[in-house]
């Protein structure tokens, strides 16, 4: 299939677009595609490259295997897991909370940690901390479990810390 | 002010003012961000592109850190323009494709820009001359929070600042710097630093960002994570590691003044007496003896010019910048000729 800008070499990018209902193809080269700015250079760190490959980070496929099981979509946006292992990025806010399961262990395999230890906004800190304060032993614990389980030990030694604390007060 | 204003001033970060600026010329720190409630800037159809652009655009024209700005929308402005701000490290290539509401906002000095409708609804980025990062950090975090009173941004405590894509997410934090360090390319010791930055988590790329190869000399490193760590973790990490590169440049560079300095010198007037005469110039080969001459200008081997001069060189010998200041539009052949005449002028 040619390129549907230049009309002279091999297309080797397939986007579909859905604007308003309406499915557009676009069939487009490598040289193309760069030009518009549509794809970075190999070196780039892009989530595409990442899923594609995984071999950057010194992740086996059997790793890669684990995403395949999520076959969801997110409910604020419509995007699909599918959609966000082509594309590499996620649709809206919302599809972290969507795509949660899958999302914790690639964002550790990323970054080494999937708790966030930076900044936040007054309100959004607020917020956060009265939900887990509000939870109840029990979920926290369970919680703590599977924490444990996916190896998740800063998560663990969070929400240890977290149940500590409770059964203090009600001490 | 106005786009054409850019071409009459020297950005910040180029005026060699900053912590060892003679070899980090920049510190830059960007900030990705999104409004809660709306699809990421690639996902969302026109119309919220358009609600995007506009709330931003409200918020961005009363931040008090952005008076007199120079706001600018992507579709508004011509190739030639776009390639500019581009070549100025005011925006990413990515924001130069067509549509999208995509938009800029650039600060006086272009010490902030801000890009809209790029990866993600907001890019916040300040740039400053030589090893500021927590400068930087410090600064970008004001124009932040002045910029939240506008919005609720996307996150959540678990995971910080959601972004479009999950290699940003938490701080949503990328902290640069752009460096020097032709004595290590020199003493071929260069490959062993940068694969020790490499293991520890940084990124190193060219002069041009994302996907460009290292050319006169110019290394970017940047933080690889963004996630569970805090923005000033981050940074100080990178400038621990920066101040101990800088020293090793600084031992490469004695150990070439101590054992070879006439092969020195020789490298760095030949890269002089070139672009003092040469008439047709490509913008490799100018960056490439820019490099030398800069090296040479720090050493106090040359002293007919300023290192600032030589800083605002590699970017007013780029392409969209030739033909800016031409004022017309330039085939390839007339630019490497006219990158000739400017660098003969401003040499001499």
């Amino acid at each position: 299939m040619l390129c549907d800008i230049c009309h002279k070499k091999q297309a080797s990018i397939h986007v579909t677009e859905i604007i308003n209902g309406e499915v557009k193809e676009l069939h487009i080269c490598d040289t193309c595609a760069r030009a518009k700015g549509m794809i970075k250079s190999s070196k780039n760190f892009g989530l595409a490259d990442f899923l594609a490959g995984l071999t950057d980070f010194g992740i086996a496929p059997k790793d890669a295997g684990e995403l395949e099981d999520f076959d969801l979509k997110c409910p604020a946006c419509g995007l699909s897991f599918e959609d966000f292992k082509r594309i590499g990025r996620l649709g809206c806010a919302e599809c972290y909370d969507a795509f949660e399961k899958g999302l914790a262990p690639l964002l550790r395999k990323i970054h080494g940690s999937n708790r966030h230890a930076g900044n936040m906004p007054k309100e959004a800190n607020k917020d956060s901390k009265t939900a887990e304060e509000a939870g109840s032993i029990d979920e926290l614990e369970e919680k703590l479990e599977v924490a444990i389980k996916n190896e998740e030990f800063e998560e663990a030694a969070r929400l240890r810390d977290i149940i500590r604390g409770k059964k203090k007060k009600k001490i | 002010m106005r786009l054409n204003d850019l071409l009459n001033q020297t950005s910040e970060w180029l005026k060699a003012t900053g912590t060892e600026s003679e070899i980090v010329m920049s510190s830059r720190v960007r900030f990705a961000r999104n409004i809660k409630g709306l699809a990421f800037s690639h996902w969302a159809d026109e119309k919220q592109k358009k609600e995007i652009l506009t709330k931003t655009k409200q918020a961005l024209l009363k931040n008090k850190y952005l008076n007199n700005s120079l706001f600018l929308v992507m579709d508004e402005l011509n190739d030639l323009d776009k390639q500019f701000l581009v070549e100025r490290h005011l925006i990413s290539r990515e924001l130069t494709a067509d549509g999208g509401c995509k938009a800029v906002d650039v600060s006086e000095k272009e010490l902030f820009s801000i890009m809209i409708n790029e990866e993600d609804h907001l890019r916040l980025q300040v740039m400053r001359s030589g090893l500021e990062l927590k400068e930087s950090l410090r600064l970008l975090d004001k124009l932040d929070s002045e910029l939240r009173r506008n919005f609720d941004y996307a996150c959540n405590s678990k995971w910080g600042y959601l972004t479009a894509c999950p290699t940003n997410v938490g701080t949503g934090m990328r902290a640069s710097v752009m460096i020097h360090l032709p004595a290590l390319v020199m003493t071929k010791r260069i490959g062993k630093v940068l694969e020790s930055i490499g293991r520890i988590n940084l990124a190193v790329r060219g002069l041009y960002g994302e996907g460009t190869e290292a050319s006169g000399n110019f290394f970017q490193i940047s933080n690889q994570i963004t996630l569970g760590h805090s923005e000033q973790e981050l940074v100080d990490d990178i400038d621990r590691v920066i101040k101990q590169v800088v020293e090793y440049e600084k031992g490469a560079r004695e150990l070439l003044l101590k054992n070879s300095r006439h092969q020195l010198e020789d490298e760095i007037w030949r890269a002089y007496g070139i672009l003092t005469n040469a008439r047709i110039v490509s913008s490799l080969e100018a960056i490439g003896l820019l490099s030398a001459i800069r090296l040479g200008v720090n050493l106090s081997i040359i002293n007919k010019v300023d290192i600032k001069s030589i800083n605002e060189l590699f970017i007013t010998t780029q392409p969209a910048h030739l033909q800016k200041i031409e004022g017309k539009d330039l085939n390839p052949q007339e630019r490497d000729l006219k990158r000739g005449d400017l660098l003969r002028d401003k040499l001499k």
